[in-house]
């Protein structure tokens, strides 16, 4: 019986490693992409995997709040925010141009890359202070789509991508925040989800202004504000 | 209870700004009183805790010490003279066919009161996190509110950046929380921090306090992170400029400084305040430079903001109560003192029309009133005695000294007097010299003066006196930042 348990465990822990792997390929799709709508589907996949480590976490850590993260995780990034993207922006989502971004995209792979490699790094002492079975593979992937989230924030020069950059930013945390905080009080779980509809809500709209202002919403062609 | 009523009432006074009344006067003297009421209560709570008394309104979730107090009170007295100050502003230029639009101005106003009041007296670490990133949010269509091309721009580089920021300080919370739960757990408040953070790894206090110090940097406008700040600190309505400018950073600040004496626990605690000081003199260099060449006198005032955050830094950084009674005393002078400059340079610009300082002359012989406001703003926020910057950047310095820290006092010090002199070269000019002469001049609500004059009173008086319990909560609040 023990021997069955302990292998569960052990499938369980391989799962959650292999979510986390395509977690962070998705994070390395969102800056690969160049379609604005594929790059929103690539969240929802993003955030879906979020879900499926949270479940496991928590079916391994007989935690309760956990499978209720997951639970939350899927119904507002994964349906709400799509929804919500759609309803506003419906015409932007569906436009198949490029998006256009600072540098190239072999270019941003490889820092990406290298970001990567250095959240690995900041990750290292932390695991030695504080050893933790999952967040071995959860804070460093975490970590590192949090900052590669930040990249894409800097380097896309259009609205809608820069904004799911930033929900990326909020699934990086949250997926080393499940292996690192699991028992996080539900309260601040519901919060910063209700947080993230704010921001999908705020920048829908600013992102309409946008458009309604300068005729398109490529906000890197905003470029009054400067000092001289 | 105190705190539930103040939050209640602008949540009312908030609902209330949306009901469609033919009166035009409606929801800004909603507004007006209720800010009015919130700045009594404020005062009521700085009073109790000027005492050395918690107050407390739900244990554990909503209670303030004195260094919230402290925020309150500076966030709700602001909150109040904006307020009247917005009455005149959107008379003046909002169109007025759109009543509905203004109705939204003051609803999203006391909402984002409601945010930056929730700041100092959440106890959740992470509840915190959640308002201040709130306090973007709801303020985002206030900066975009003129609805120009430059307005909207800003508050899209002010939208996204400061919610990267908060992503990073989110991850640095989870990093503390996790800490705390190797600590043995315990609530998770500023207090709870404090007390487990001796038995937390340092190296996770190091990295959580790392990520947190980034994420709302970004907010308060530290350099590198600042670049947002000039922009939507100068295309506001000037009554928002006021609150983003004087209370909005200050509360990032409050969010990152209540981590510090967590920090401090660390045994290698004083290397990390050399950090903090090499930052905030950064911020206080890059400003202080880029003040010189800038243009417009509204984006002089929001360099001037990112200088005053680099100086409450190091005085952070320095660390003692002599420079922690620095840095709150700097909160202090900023909050009240930054905002009567954003009320002048809103008075400025609607009787010069123009937002260039060059376009800008023989302010005082045009409008004394106006002029002088500009000139008193300028000599006070520049740090000119007898104003109250000019005591709480001297009590920074005297600490730094008596710490025997000269290099990062002198350097301190050097750049307060760069940017000195570029405000006041800038401004001088838009005082004095020849008037452009313009034929006909728009006179000035009266509202205008009304925030103007109340908001100065604080600007002269805190120089030379400050009342007792006032002093009493500056040195509390200082006591708390300390181990």
């Amino acid at each position: 019986m023990m021997h069955a348990t302990d292998s569960t465990m052990l499938l369980l822990t391989e799962l959650n490693a292999l979510a986390a792997g395509f977690f962070l390929l998705t994070a390395f799709g969102l800056i690969a992409t160049r379609q604005v709508l594929a790059c929103l589907k690539i969240f929802v996949i993003q955030s879906l995997f979020l879900a499926a480590s949270a479940f496991i976490l928590g079916y391994q850590n007989v935690s309760a709040s956990l499978v209720v993260v997951g639970g939350i995780t899927v119904g507002v990034k994964a349906i709400l925010i799509p929804w919500l993207f759609l309803r506003t922006l419906e015409y932007e989502l569906r436009s198949r141009r490029e998006i256009s971004q600072v540098f190239n995209i072999p270019t941003s792979l490889l820092i990406s890359l290298a970001l990567v490699i250095f959240a690995y790094f900041i990750s290292l002492p932390l695991l030695e202070a504080a050893p933790n079975a999952a967040a071995t593979v959860n804070l460093p992937i975490g970590l590192g789509s949090l900052l590669l989230g930040a990249y894409a924030l800097t380097v896309r020069r259009e609205a809608v991508p820069q904004v799911i950059a930033i929900l990326s930013m909020e699934n990086g945390a949250f997926f080393a925040g499940i292996s690192i905080a699991p028992d996080l009080p539900l309260i601040a779980e519901l919060a910063a989800a209700f947080d993230v509809l704010i921001i999908t809500r705020v920048m829908g709209v600013l992102t309409m202004k946008v458009h309604g202002q300068i005729g398109t919403t490529k906000v890197g062609e905003m470029v009054a504000l400067k000092e001289e | 209870m105190e705190i539930i009523c103040s939050f209640l009432i602008l949540f009312l006074a908030a609902g209330l700004s949306l009901i469609p009344t033919t009166s035009r006067g409606f929801a800004p003297l909603t507004t007006v009183f209720g800010t009015a009421v919130t700045l009594m209560i404020a005062v009521n709570i700085a009073l109790k805790a000027s005492t050395g008394a918690q107050v407390v309104a739900i244990d554990g979730w909503v209670s303030c010490d004195s260094f919230g107090a402290l925020l309150l009170l500076l966030v709700s007295f602001v909150g109040l003279t904006a307020a009247i100050f917005s009455f005149g502003y959107i008379g003046k230029t909002a169109d007025l066919d759109d009543p509905a639009r203004i109705r939204r101005y003051y609803a999203r106003y006391n909402l984002f009161l409601v945010s930056m009041m929730a700041v100092p007296v959440l106890s959740q670490i992470t509840l915190v996190w959640i308002a201040v990133e709130l306090t973007t949010l709801l303020s985002v269509f206030l900066v975009s509110f003129p609805n120009t091309s430059e307005a909207i721009e800003a508050a899209w580089k002010y939208a996204v950046l400061t919610c990267m920021g908060a992503a990073l300080a989110l991850f640095g919370i989870l990093v503390l929380y996790w800490g705390m739960t190797l600590a043995g757990g315990g609530p998770f408040t500023w207090s709870g921090l404090v007390a487990a953070s001796p038995k937390i790894p340092p190296a996770l206090l190091q990295t959580g306090f790392l990520f947190i110090l980034i994420g709302f940097g970004t907010k308060a406008g530290l350099v590198p992170m600042h670049t947002w700040l000039p922009d939507a600190h100068s295309q506001a309505p000037s009554p928002i400029c006021a609150l983003l400018s004087g209370v909005e950073t200050s509360t990032a600040l409050y969010a990152i400084m209540k981590v510090v004496p967590a920090v401090q626990a660390i045994s290698g605690g004083s290397s990390f305040n050399k950090w903090i000081v090499i930052l905030g003199l950064l911020s206080a260099c890059f400003a202080a430079f880029l003040l010189i060449q800038v243009k417009e006198y509204k984006r002089l005032f929001a360099f001037s903001t990112i200088e005053h955050m680099g100086i409450i830094l190091v005085a952070v950084g320095l660390g003692g109560s002599h420079a922690y009674f620095g840095a709150t005393y700097q909160i202090l002078s900023h909050a009240f003192t930054k905002s009567f400059c954003f009320f002048a340079a809103g008075a400025a610009l609607t009787v010069a029309g123009a937002r260039d300082i060059s376009a800008v002359r023989g302010l005082i012989r045009e409008s004394p009133l106006v002029g002088g406001s500009l000139l008193l703003g300028a000599l006070a926020i520049s740090g000119a005695p007898p104003f109250a910057v000019f005591l709480s950047e001297f009590a920074i310095f005297r600490a730094g000294i008596s710490s025997e820290q000269y290099v990062a006092t002198g350097l301190l010090a050097l750049f307060v007097v760069i940017a000195f002199c570029g405000i006041m070269f800038h401004i001088s000019r838009m005082v004095f010299g020849a008037p452009t002469g313009q034929s006909e001049r728009p006179n000035l609500p009266p509202t205008y003066i009304a925030s103007l004059a109340l908001a100065a009173v604080p600007v002269c008086l805190f120089g030379l006196y400050i009342p007792g319990p006032l002093l009493e909560l500056l040195r509390l609040a200082a006591t708390s930042l300390g181990r």
